[in-house]
């Protein structure tokens, strides 16, 4: 990928910015995601709670499936591959996929190295839970990064651990003499140029949007005022009593994070949310895939 | 001078770094009462134009930004802002102000592997880096629009009176061309205002 490429495919992460992506499995849920405002969909088989019920190997969708999803929508389509499977990520290419995210949701492939996804012209959304993870994704060539909350879970504890603990990461180097930033790099395993990059602009060089475990406007909202530039939701939508209307409430929460007035409105009488399960209840970590 | 940037999806701090880089005095429009103040002029930034235009009317926005348009307020809108402002949208079943009496295919390069930069002329202001993002195309002008840049054959940036649009994003790039013509349109109404 030349530079010229990886500035546009930084520049698609700009353009989704304020909106909301959503987990769909059928070309019929992509339509509903789309009517309710998605400013983008993520293609799956299954969403991350089925995955996490039905246990075994999970992988890239079937690329069939995922053109049933583009040629539904207007909206770029986004669709999963292993951590480290650089032919899924071939695949998808091939497919003219819109968004690649290489994710924990998935089984990995490779339990040491990640994608090199220089040699995509295709853009990558990369999980991370602080700031040497997710500035070890942008040098790999991730265009775009998201917190790694615990999917599949309905249960926003670790997307808001790690959205804090990036933030503060970022105002620690921020704060730093220009002369700790190389034992700031050496601590955080990333490049030097990364590191005078969030020094010098107190920010990720790319668009951060939260994920997982989100499933009530409010969650959505807690991300924003939090520093997320976004929202993914997978589960918390299909999963619960009313999708179209909750996923509306989800895109109108996060275009007016900061108003408690139209929050509380936006609240009400949303029938279930997903049943959820909690942090310590679960027994398989999926961020810890990937470091 | 004070200009409002649609806040409600897409790329809308970028427009506001522009503005504040020509030192133009610029604020978010999220909901209704962000419109209660001066207004000089009004940006629809880039996004998805499916989520913006849902939003503005979920919002209440529509109706009053649409009203302030008619009144001739000039209004800039890049990518998405520019089906939002246009007459017909050939593969869209929904339309939104329909101000501007262009014609615009959504998506008209294709998906992401379609995106380019190009360097291109802009009116008589020289070279401007134009930055096109899975973006639309302008197949179709009225009588009354008039072409400030062109790409393979299509217009990329367009003026009909009190509107501008281009199919690229100028607010990605350093270069300020395209605001301070939007800036200077404003100015040029706002004198008109003084003189009635």
């Amino acid at each position: 990928m030349n530079k010229e490429r990886y500035e546009l495919n930084k520049d698609l992460a700009k353009m989704l910015k304020g909106g909301v992506i959503m987990d769909v499995t059928t070309p019929e849920q992509a339509k509903i995601a789309e009517a309710a405002g998605a400013c983008a969909v993520m293609a799956l088989e299954r969403i991350p709670a089925d995955i996490r019920a039905a246990g075994g190997v999970s992988r890239m969708s079937d690329p069939s499936m995922i053109k049933a999803i583009q040629a539904a929508v207007s909206i770029p389509v986004m669709a999963k591959v292993r951590i480290g499977h650089f032919v899924e990520a071939q695949i998808l290419e091939a497919i003219e996929i819109d968004y690649i995210d290489e994710s924990e949701v998935l089984s990995p492939a490779d339990d040491i190295h990640h994608i090199d996804k220089t040699v995509f012209n295709v853009p990558f959304v990369c999980g991370a839970k602080d700031l040497g993870e997710a500035l070890r994704r942008i040098n790999e060539g991730a265009a775009m990064i998201r917190t790694k909350g615990e999917p599949g879970t309905g249960d926003i504890i670790q997307a808001v651990r790690h959205m804090r603990m990036i933030q503060s990461e970022i105002r620690k180097i921020t704060s730093l003499r220009e002369d700790e930033l190389y034992e700031a790099a050496k601590t955080l395993q990333v490049p030097f140029d990364l590191i005078k990059y969030v020094h010098h602009n107190g920010k990720l060089p790319v668009v951060n949007f939260a994920a997982g475990g989100i499933a009530t406007p409010a969650d959505a909202a807690l991300m924003m005022q939090l520093g997320a530039e976004g929202v993914f939701v997978g589960s918390g939508i299909f999963k619960s009593g009313n999708p179209a209307q909750r996923a509306e409430a989800i895109v109108k929460a996060v275009a007016n994070y900061n108003d408690p007035k139209i929050l509380a409105s936006l609240s009400e009488g949303l029938g279930e949310a997903m049943v959820g399960i909690n942090e310590q209840e679960i027994q398989l970590l999926m961020a810890e895939r990937g470091k | 001078m004070r200009i409002g940037v649609l806040a409600v999806q897409g790329a809308f701090i970028e427009h506001r770094q522009m503005l504040d880089k020509l030192k133009i005095d610029n604020f978010e429009i999220r909901q209704l009462s962000d419109l209660s103040g001066q207004i000089d002029g009004i940006i629809l930034p880039g996004g998805e134009s499916t989520v913006m235009g849902r939003l503005l009317k979920d919002l209440n926005l529509y109706e009053p930004i649409y009203q302030l348009i008619k009144n001739h307020l000039p209004v800039y809108g890049t990518c998405a802002g520019a089906i939002l402002l246009a007459k017909t949208i050939i593969n869209d079943s929904h339309t939104w102000f329909q101000t501007m009496n262009i014609t615009v295919r959504r998506n008209a390069y294709g998906r992401q592997l379609g995106s380019f930069k190009i360097v291109a002329p802009f009116k008589d202001h020289g070279n401007v880096p134009m930055v096109f993002i899975r973006a639309p195309r302008i197949e179709n002008l009225g009588r009354s629009v008039i072409i400030l840049s062109s790409h393979d054959g299509y217009a990329t940036a367009a003026r009909e009176a009190n509107m501008l649009v281009t199919s690229f994003h100028p607010e990605v790039t350093d270069d300020l061309t395209i605001h301070q013509y939007f800036v200077d349109m404003c100015k040029e109404n706002m004198k008109k205002e003084k003189l009635n």
